[in-house]
Parts: structure tokens; C-alpha cells; sequence
């Protein structure tokens, strides 16, 4: 498969062309200005060192879950059940972060590592069913999913409500002590960054040169094989599903301790879809994760400031990111098809 | 007991366009997994038009082709470019919430057009069902009448077998001289039409209005609802069903637990889910399977070609 | 009505399946098509009843062409096919299988497919589900409705190779029958025996192109002469090993599901010997390969390997006791479609927690040498060929084995690679590797077991010494007939 370096060009030109171009119908579907609104966007998300610093917060969770959808991916299991586990490592970061005493550096361990073993926990939970129970990990996922969001709900408006008010916009906020530190004078929490990029090199080395990374493929390619190659396939998937639950747990504790730094009921907020498309986008390449993470943080970012300026809604972030994955996806799938058929004629 | 039936088929009805609909696009052999995002942008769309013209069967008409569309698209992707449709389909899922929350901004939280209710007369006064069967809306009647078409459609007509063939054995339908590809397309495109027409029911009727979100979490439960009814229209009604009587009953638990009252509603979600999760348990596996005849009831297989793209030699 | 082949050719890139093939047979002959695996006779039977397009030539039905490259035209002209694997839905009823692709209505499906079967001597139910019938009953419900549908060109692809001797004779008692009303009757087979029984002439195929055509019955010699480039490859037999050391055990062992499993099943294994199964397809050689292999469930009974009982152990367990299997499914069950070479090799033959891809690649690259595997160290295993995945296998087995598994060995390869791979697998005998494998090739079950053992719907039947056996007799006990 020689792809020529024009043909490579176009595969990710295309894409990013239709997008560009169904969006700006869609802005001016809406009487927006679709230029100003792509420049408003773009400054959303990286003008001033205050803005660029919420890019970098919004980066970090989709890009720690991502890391740990690579390691699913590779087993070959659709691991939609992130969205899930980030409430999961979201709630037991809240609950250590609510019980736990002492200084700064313990309780940000304690509450960081309670955050990876709730996700782990869920993750793990999808793993059992899906070994064991042989249910499909997407509607495992989906469904443990629901359980985290509506076990969240209850929390914030049941045992852990604001004094005197229920309400579902939250808890009150944890002590400072469970905060992450900021730097610069802005939101910017350095440690969500460097757990960021520590997840991301770590899975890179995992699956470039361990043997746990070769087996991951192996079981994602036949797990039937896989066996025969005196592969533990099931044992292989359930470490699968517990890393990349750790890992969106991870990103939990991240948005609790770095960004939220209470419980709200969307404390996941579609970071974990957003993160599928991530690596969807990424072809599952984890080096790819970084860098598109980081584009789709600053759309989404940016794109906040549509509402405020334009009064457009700031779902048109999302809506940039899926046309630009389904463009990709499609165009892919295109290509591909096209050079099967030039070489078979 | 005869408001709660009344409540449990009404609640039921776009669940079960959704669900059907699904189970039909399956038994062809392509997955649909965009319900979710595909079920907001029909409601949506559906909602917009009812609103802007006041008429409700356009908005119904616009949600079946808005969804049929979305539909089309993972054919396509399956079909044409051999591509997995499990991976278009759920980034259609997230793409259609997105579009709904963009494109409905303008009609959310608004009053609008809704079914009429016409009821049928001397039968809707039959007692305990006459109500529930009969004195509902022009919505939940189609729900019932598909419920009956599409069972018979499927397991009797010569389409519905050669449908069913397609999704089964691609290989000995095209060995047979039909054209698997384009019954793919069909099926893909009916059963999108019919979740379109899910969308409508829940904006124009059952959860009328719009919102963000507005019915988000249907989607997947439709899905699994397709595999707990072994994709046969009948079951798949009674799955729809439990479904409802499921919502009822937390509706009507909202009084005596106000502690719960915010996420009462969402409980059936994973309940839905996790009974679909015991009936495909390994364990209820193996303990039916010493009775081949109840186990092929109670546990049956997915159409063999599901999700696997046909190419012909 | 005369079907005329003329001048077709196909090929799959730098393979040509088929080369200017002609073909000219008289209504109501019965003619078979002969050639061993890969000599083309598949290919030519799929373009023949539309499947596959050829990429020249024509085919006529008494001088009227047909369209190629559609089935559904090739089945108006006439051409109905009956393929190996009879192409049914296995959840549907028999009169759904019939009526499927056919405009009649659901009753008279019932009544036709009833009477159009027993004008045949076919006892078919309309409501029975198909997947409990047998390959036999499968494959007269497609005859049934290939007949209904009026073909005058019928295309039997291997058909008596799932199949009881008593449904064989009623095949081909059909079949005759169906000649003598003037249908013309194409017999795909690469079965001597079968061919003289049923046919009146014959054509040859060898790679792709026609060697000869003949009238029969002829001497089989002289068909394998036709077949065959230098006479018969088969090489004389292994000599039978001594007596070993107990190295596998299965006491009354029930194993797999209900359609292809064993039940009752006992057998010693000693080293270095080779064991043959024989039987028809599913007939449990499956479930007792994989019995031993750990890969299936086992109900029943006890399995002992090296004196250990290992009856409730995983496959992993069974690779540390010295046992490998290669299933028949190269793709779906041995090999990782998309992994590399260097991968395979590195996941089968390492266990270092970390991996040296350095090492790895010339630890492919010497595999690649040795094995004869035409690749590289990044090939991928679905982009080789049979021979070449099957070659990789055997490059992955362990080096040392107490007792390898094999379902088909060289099911697809041709002769050369077949030979190849026989001749490294013989050399792990003098390691004291014993050899358990299952065929549909009498021959090669002749050939190269010590012990041969003929499996009928789940159990044992016969125990055979294979230098005091023949062809005749296995193949009399294939079909499930114990010889007093």
C-alpha cells in the first residue's frame, strides 16, 4: 500500500474542508458571520494567557481518557463506557476529597488515586460483564453509565447537598487543600498537565514495547488466536478495561480537583465521547491523541465564546468536532475503497 | 389500573417506531447504532417544523426523512466504502445530539402543536383496555398497528424474507439472484424513517416540546431493547412495554420518595439495560440450554450476517 | 439443450484460476469435472452460475448467450448450482429456505417443495427448521428448489462430502433419474471412485487449463495420471513408530455441542505416534482436536496429558504441557489478520515482559528462511497466502512438543506446499511429538497415520492399524457403516 503523498494530503485536506464548509453554512444558517465566528473561536481558545490555560485544562481529561481508549481500542473493544467511568473517578475523588484531612500533598494523592481506582472500578465492571456475562461492551458501558450519572445525581442532591438547598447545580466546594495548585496567575493546574502527558508517553511505551501492549493487539485482532498463541485473551481484556477505566478515573479526579473542584451532575460533560472522537480521529495512534486532543479542547473552548458574543449556542463545537470525525472517517473509508478498486483494475 | 395501561402504551409508542424500526434495519444486517443522536435530531426537526407551520404530520413527515438520512449514511459507510458501521454510527449518535442542540436553540423551551387525541368511539368505552387501546391518539395507534405490520411483514411477506435472508446468509439471498446491497439500503432507510417518526412522537406527543438533551438515553435503550426482543417486532413490543411500565412506576414513586424525586425518572435507563445484561448472562445461558426449545424462545441468536459487510465475488 | 463454454478465463491478480477453458455437453449428459484442490474447477462452476464475472469468454445454451456475472440471470437461463456448503439459511424453515427468491406464495411453497421432493424419493418437512437438518436434507431442499425453479443446467460442487452413503445413493438415483428427462448434469469432484460410478464423460483440469476430456468409467490411473503431473505425488508410508510412553489419555470424554460434539470418547495417545481421524465433516473430529486443546468445553469425563489431569484447564495451560493445535481455520482461529510476521513469531515464542523488535525481526527473518514462507518480516498474516499462513504456523509451534493438534493440515494447499509441510511435521516424531490430525483426504489419512480412528455422529466407531486397512474400507465406515 503505497499511498502517494498527494493522495495523503487529500485524505486530510478533504476532510477538514467539508467540515469547514457545512459549518459555515451552518453559521449562516444561524445569521452568524461564520468568519468573525471562527476568529472569535480561535481567540476563545488561545488569546491571552487566561483563555489559553482553560484550553489547556479542557486538554487534559479529554487527552488522559484518550490515552486509556487507545489501550481498549487495541483490544478491539469499544469502550464507550469512558463517559461513565470519568463520573465514577470523578465521584470517588469527590468522596476522598470530602473525608480525607491533612495537608495539600496527601490529600491530592489520596484523592487523585481514589479517583483512578473508582474509574478502574468501572471500567473493571464492564470488563466482568463483558468476559463473563458476554455482554457487549457498549451496552455494558452505556448502561453502568447510567448507573455512575444517576448515583452522582443523588449524591449532590441527596447525602452530599448544599446545606439547606438541594439543588443539582452541585455540592459545595471541597477545601483548597484538595485543589490543584494553579501557576501564572491563571487556571492553569501544571501537575493536570504533567499527568496528561505522563499518560500519554506511558501508553506509548506500553504499547510500543511491552509485551502487554503486543498482547492488547493480539486479542483486539482474534482473540481466538490470540489463545493459541498462549495469549490469556480474557485476562488480557480485563486489564484492558482496568487501565482505561483507571485512566478515565484519572481524568475525573483531574476535572474534580483541577477544574470543578466540587461534584456537579455533569462532571463527566462529554469528555469521554469527546475522547472517542479523539481517537477515532487518531486512527488509535497514540502519539495523534495529544495534538487532536488539544485542537477539539480549543474548539470546544473557543467556541464558548460564540455565546457570549454572538449569542449562537456553544454546541457548535461539537457539532465541528463529529462533522470533522465523520468527514475523516468517510473520506478514509473512501480513499481506501478507491485504491482498491485503481489496483484491482 | 386502567389509567396506568393507558399511561404504559401511550409512554411506550415512540419507543416502539424506534425499536422496531431498528430491529428491521438489523434483521437486514446493518447496525444502526446513531439512535441516540439520530432520535434528538428527528424530535427536534420534528418539533421545529410542527412549530413553524403548525402542522404536526409535516413535523412527523420531516423527523422520517431527517433520520432516514442519518441512516443512509451508515448504510452508506457500510455498503460503499466497507467501513464499520459501529464506529460511523456512534459518531453519527454524538453528531446528531450536537446538531439538535445547535440547530433547536431557537425552539427550545417553547410551546407547540401536539396529536390531537381522537379517540375511537363505542370501543374506547370497553372496560380496563378499551381506553388504552382506543382512546389514545393517532401516534400511539400507528405504534400499534406497526407492531402488528412489521411482525407479519417480516416473518410472512416475500420482502420481509427476503430481508431477512440478506441479514442472515447475504450470500445464498445473492446466490438466489437477489440484490443484497440494495435490500440493505431499504431496510436502512424504512428503519431510519420509523426512528425518525420516534423522534416526532416524543417531541409532538409524548415529551412535547424541545429542549437540549430532550431525549437523550432512548436511543440506546431502543437498541437494547432490539437484542432483549431477539429482533421479532412482538417481543420487541413487550420489551417497549416493560420499558414504560418501568417510567410509570417511577412517576408514580416520585410522591412517596421526594428524596429520590430527581432521578427516579432516569432509573429505568439502567434497569433496562441490566435486564437485557442478565438475559444474555453466560450462567441463564447455560441453565437454559439443557431445554433447546425454551432457550431458542428466550435466548436467540442475532441475525448471522449482522454488521458484516457483503461483497459479492 | 447444449451447454457451451467457450474460451473462459479469470484471474485473481498474477493467478489464473482459468484459462481459456471450453466446454460441450449435450443435454441430458452427466458429466464431471475433475482436478485436484486449486486446479481451477471452483472458479469455473461460480462463473458458470453467475457468481463470479470471468474476465473473457462466453457461455450458450443451445447457441443463446448467457449473461455472465449475475445469479439471478444465470438462473432464469437455466444454471442452477448446488454448492458445497448448501447456501440455506440455517433459521429458516425448509419452505422459507424454498420459497426464498421465488414469488410464490406461502402455501404453495409447503405443497410444492412436498411433491417436487417425492417425485425424487426426497422426504422433506416444509416446517422443519433447517439447521437441525442434515447436510444431506440441506442439500436435496436445494435441489428441490433449483428443480422448481426449472434449471436445465444442474452444478453439484463437491457434493457427497458431508453426506451418509444412503443419501449418496439417493443422489445420485436422483440424479440419473434427472439426466434420463433430459437435464444436463455437471459433477464437481476430485473423488475417482464417485466420478466412474455416476458420470459418462469427464473433463480434466489442471492449473486453470483443460488437460483432457474422456469418456467413463475409465482406470483411475489413468484419470490420476490426467490429474497429477508426474503420476501420484503420495509418498510411501511413514513406518509405524514403537511403543511409547503414554503422553495423552481421554476416559469417556463428552466435549462440544450438541451437533459437532463427541461423547463417550477414549484414547491413548503414545509418542511419537500418529493418529488420523477420519469421518465426514463435524462428525466430532473438531470437538476431540479441541478437547485435547483445552479450547472446549468439557462435559463429561477426563482428559490426562503427561499423567496430569488437565480436564478443567484452560488453553494456556495445555500450550505449558507440551500440546499445540492448528485449527482449520488459518485466519479465524490460528493466525491475527493485521499483525505482522515479526509480531507472531514475538508473541508465540517470547515472554519477556518487554519486547526486543530487534531480535524479533531476525528471529521472523530466520522463520521466514527456514519455513520456506514467501513474506517479510512486516508481512501481515491475512496478506499470505494458505500455504504461506499455513507455513507460519508451523514456524510458530514450539519447539518442543509432546503432542500437536492439526484439523486439515493441508486442506487448500497445493501439492508441493503439502508435501512440505508433511515432511516437517514427520521430523518432530523423532522427538518423541505425537500427531493428532483430522482429514477428509482418505489418502493423506492413509498415508501418514499409524492409527487411524473413523468418527460417526459424535463417537468412535473403529480403531484401525492404517498398514492393515484401505481407502474402501474407511471410506464404507465414514458414512457411519460398521462392517460385522
Amino acid at each position: 500500500m503505497n499511498r502517494s503523498i498527494g493522495s495523503r494530503i487529500a485524505g486530510v485536506l478533504a476532510p477538514i474542508i467539508v467540515a469547514l464548509a457545512a459549518t459555515i453554512g451552518l453559521l449562516l444558517l444561524a445569521d452568524a458571520p461564520p468568519l468573525e465566528a471562527l476568529k472569535l473561536i480561535g481567540e476563545g481558545a488561545f488569546s491571552g494567557s487566561t483563555r489559553f490555560s482553560d484550553t489547556l485544562m479542557a486538554w487534559a481529561p479529554v487527552a488522559i481518557a484518550g490515552a486509556g481508549l487507545v489501550v481498549t481500542f487495541a483490544a478491539g473493544l469499544w469502550n464507550i463506557g469512558v463517559e461513565g467511568q470519568i463520573v465514577a473517578g470523578a465521584i470517588a475523588a469527590s468522596l476522598a476529597a470530602r473525608t480525607v484531612g491533612g495537608d495539600t500533598p496527601i490529600v491530592l494523592t489520596v484523592t487523585i488515586a481514589a479517583g483512578v481506582v473508582g474509574g478502574a472500578l468501572w471500567g473493571g465492571a464492564a470488563g466482568v460483564l463483558k468476559v463473563r456475562g458476554r455482554v457487549n461492551e457498549i451496552f455494558g458501558g452505556i448502561g453502568l453509565g447510567f448507573v455512575a450519572q444517576a448515583f452522582a445525581t443523588y449524591l449532590i442532591i441527596g447525602p452530599w447537598k448544599r446545606a439547606g438547598v438541594a439543588s443539582t447545580s452541585g455540592t459545595e466546594p471541597f477545601r483548597p487543600e484538595t485543589w490543584l495548585p494553579t501557576a501564572f496567575e491563571t487556571r492553569l493546574a501544571p501537575i493536570a498537565i504533567v499527568l496528561a502527558v505522563a499518560a500519554l508517553i506511558g501508553v506509548g511505551l506500553v504499547m510500543r514495547g511491552t509485551r502487554f501492549g503486543l498482547r492488547l493487539r493480539a486479542v483486539g485482532s482474534n482473540p481466538a488466536s490470540a489463545r493459541l498463541l498462549g495469549v490469556p485473551a480474557d485476562a488480557t481484556t480485563m486489564r484492558a478495561f482496568l487501565v482505561g477505566g483507571g485512566l478515565a478515573g484519572l481524568a475525573g479526579a483531574v476535572i474534580v480537583t483541577g477544574v470543578q473542584h466540587k461534584l456537579v451532575p455533569a462532571i463527566a460533560g462529554g469528555r469521554g465521547f469527546l475522547a472517542v472522537l479523539v481517537v477515532l480521529l487518531a486512527g488509535n495512534l497514540v502519539r495523534w491523541v495529544g495534538p487532536i486532543a488539544l485542537f477539539f479542547a480549543a474548539i470546544s473552548v473557543g467556541s464558548s465564546q460564540l455565546q457570549l458574543r454572538l449569542d449562537l449556542d456553544s454546541s457548535l463545537g461539537a457539532v465541528i468536532q463529529g462533522l470533522l470525525v465523520l468527514a475523516a472517517v468517510l473520506f478514509g473509508g473512501w480513499f481506501a475503497r478507491r485504491q482498491t478498486l485503481v489496483r484491482r483494475i | 389500573m386502567e389509567a396506568t395501561l393507558v399511561s404504559i402504551i401511550a409512554a411506550a409508542a415512540p419507543l416502539i417506531y424506534a425499536a422496531v424500526g431498528e430491529a428491521i434495519t438489523e434483521r437486514a444486517g446493518i447496525v444502526n447504532l446513531s439512535l441516540d443522536g439520530s432520535i434528538l435530531l428527528s424530535a427536534m426537526a420534528g418539533f421545529a417544523v410542527a412549530f413553524t407551520t403548525g402542522s404536526v404530520g409535516l413535523g412527523f413527515l420531516v423527523a422520517a426523512v431527517v433520520s432516514s438520512l442519518v441512516a443512509l449514511i451508515v448504510a452508506w459507510s457500510g455498503i460503499g466504502l466497507r467501513l464499520n458501521q459501529v464506529a460511523v454510527g456512534f459518531v453519527l449518535t454524538l453528531l446528531g445530539a450536537a446538531l439538535s442542540a445547535y440547530l433547536g436553540e431557537a425552539f427550545a423551551h417553547q410551546p407547540g402543536p401536539s396529536v390531537p387525541s381522537t379517540p375511537i368511539p363505542f370501543l374506547s368505552d370497553i372496560p380496563i383496555f378499551g381506553r388504552a387501546l382506543f382512546g389514545q391518539n393517532l401516534s400511539v395507534y400507528g405504534s400499534l398497528i406497526l407492531v402488528v405490520v412489521a411482525a407479519w411483514f417480516l416473518a410472512r411477506s416475500r420482502i420481509g424474507l427476503q430481508l431477512r435472508a440478506v441479514g442472515e446468509r447475504p450470500e445464498a439471498a445473492h446466490a438466489r439472484g437477489i440484490d443484497v446491497n440494495r435490500h440493505r439500503y431499504v431496510a436502512a432507510v424504512v428503519g431510519g424513517a420509523l426512528v425518525g417518526v420516534a423522534g416526532a412522537a416524543f417531541s409532538l406527543d409524548q415529551k412535547l416540546g424541545w429542549s437540549d438533551g430532550h431525549t437523550a438515553g432512548y436511543g440506546w435503550i431502543a437498541l437494547a431493547i432490539v437484542i432483549f426482543g431477539g429482533w421479532q417486532p412482538i417481543r420487541v413490543a413487550i420489551g417497549c412495554y416493560l420499558f414504560g411500565a418501568l417510567q410509570v412506576v417511577a412517576l408514580r414513586l416520585q410522591d412517596d420518595l421526594p428524596g429520590l424525586a430527581q432521578i427516579l425518572p432516569s432509573l429505568p435507563f439502567p434497569l433496562m439495560i441490566f435486564a437485557l445484561v442478565v438475559v444474555n448472562s453466560a450462567g441463564l445461558r447455560r441453565l437454559l440450554s439443557r431445554s433447546p426449545r425454551v432457550s431458542r424462545w428466550l435466548l436467540p441468536e442475532p441475525p448471522a450476517g449482522l454488521g458484516r459487510n457483503f461483497v459479492p465475488e | 439443450m447444449t451447454l457451451t463454454v467457450s474460451e473462459v478465463t479469470k484471474k485473481f491478480g498474477s493467478l489464473v484460476a482459468n484459462d481459456e477453458i471450453s466446454l460441450e455437453l449435450p443435454a441430458g449428459t452427466l458429466h464431471s469435472i475433475l482436478g485436484e484442490n486449486g486446479a481451477g474447477k471452483s472458479t469455473l462452476m461460480k462463473i458458470l452460475s453467475g457468481i463470479v464475472s470471468p474476465d473473457s469468454g462466453s457461455v450458450m445454451l443451445d447457441g443463446f448467450p448467457i449473461p455472465l456475472g449475475s445469479p439471478q440471470q444465470a438462473l432464469a437461463a437455466g444454471i442452477g448450482m448446488l454448492h458445497q456448503e448448501p447456501l440455506v439459511c440455517l433459521p429458516f424453515t425448509a419452505a422459507e429456505n424454498f420459497r426464498l427468491g421465488s414469488r410464490r406464495s406461502v402455501a404453495a411453497s409447503s405443497a410444492e417443495l412436498v411433491e417436487t421432493g417425492s417425485r425424487f424419493g426426497f422426504k422433506l418437512d416444509p416446517a422443519a427448521i433447517t439447521r437441525s437438518l442434515s447436510i444431506g436434507e440441506r442439500q436435496q431442499l436445494e435441489i428441490v428448489r433449483l428443480l422448481a425453479a426449472g434449471i436445465k443446467v444442474l452444478i453439484l460442487d463437491e457434493p457427497t462430502s458431508g453426506i451418509t452413503v444412503n443419501q449418496r445413493r439417493e443422489l445420485f438415483a436422483a440424479l440419473h433419474r434427472l439426466a434420463g428427462e433430459g437435464l444436463t448434469v455437471l459433477f464437481v469432484s476430485h473423488k475417482l471412485e464417485e466420478v466412474n460410478e455416476l458420470c459418462t464423460s469427464v473433463t480434466v483440469l489442471r492449473r486453470g487449463r483443460v488437460v483432457g476430456t474422456s469418456a467413463l468409467p475409465r482406470r483411475e490411473e489413468d484419470l490420476v495420471e490426467m490429474m497429477f503431473e508426474q503420476g501420484s505425488l503420495i509418498p510411501g508410508r511413514a513406518p509405524p513408530s514403537e511403543d511409547g510412553p503414554i503422553v495423552a489419555e481421554l476416559s469417556a470424554v463428552s466435549a462440544g455441542d450438541e451437533r459437532t460434539g463427541i461423547a463417550g470418547a477414549d484414547l491413548v495417545v503414545k509418542a511419537g505416534e500418529v493418529i488420523g481421524l477420519a469421518g465426514l465433516e463435524g462428525s466430532g473430529q473438531g470437538s476431540l482436536l479441541r478437547a485435547l486443546a483445552g479450547t472446549a468445553a468439557i462435559h463429561r469425563g477426563r482428559v490426562t496429558i503427561g499423567g496430569r489431569d488437565v480436564t478443567h484447564r484452560p488453553a494456556q495451560r495445555a500450550a505449558e504441557a507440551g500440546i499445540s493445535f492448528l485449527p482449520g481455520g488459518r485466519l479465524e482461529e490460528g493466525l491475527l489478520p493485521g499483525l505482522t510476521i515479526t509480531e507472531h513469531i514475538e508473541l508465540a515464542g517470547n515472554t519477556a515482559r518487554f519486547v526486543d523488535w530487534e531480535a524479533a525481526r531476525r528471529r521472523a527473518a530466520e522463520a521466514i528462511a527456514a519455513f520456506r514462507i514467501k513474506g517479510s518480516p512486516d508481512s501481515a498474516a491475512d496478506q499470505l497466502s494458505g500455504g504461506n499462513q499455513q507455513r507460519l504456523l508451523l514456524a510458530l509451534l514450539p519447539a518442543k512438543l509432546k503432542l500437536l493438534l492439526m484439523e486439515h493440515p493441508t486442506r487448500g494447499l497445493d501439492l508441493d506446499s503439502a508435501a512440505y509441510v508433511w515432511g516437517r511435521l514427520l521430523e518432530r516424531r523423532k522427538d518423541g511429538t505425537s500427531i493428532i490430525f483430522s482429514s477428509a483426504d482418505i489418502d493423506e489419512l492413509l498415508t501418514y497415520s499409524d492409527r487411524i480412528l473413523v468418527l460417526f455422529e459424535g463417537r468412535i466407531i473403529a480403531r484401525l492399524a492404517a498398514r492393515d486397512t484401505d481407502a474402501e474400507e474407511v471410506g464404507t465406515l465414514i458414512g457411519g457403516r460398521v462392517s460385522a
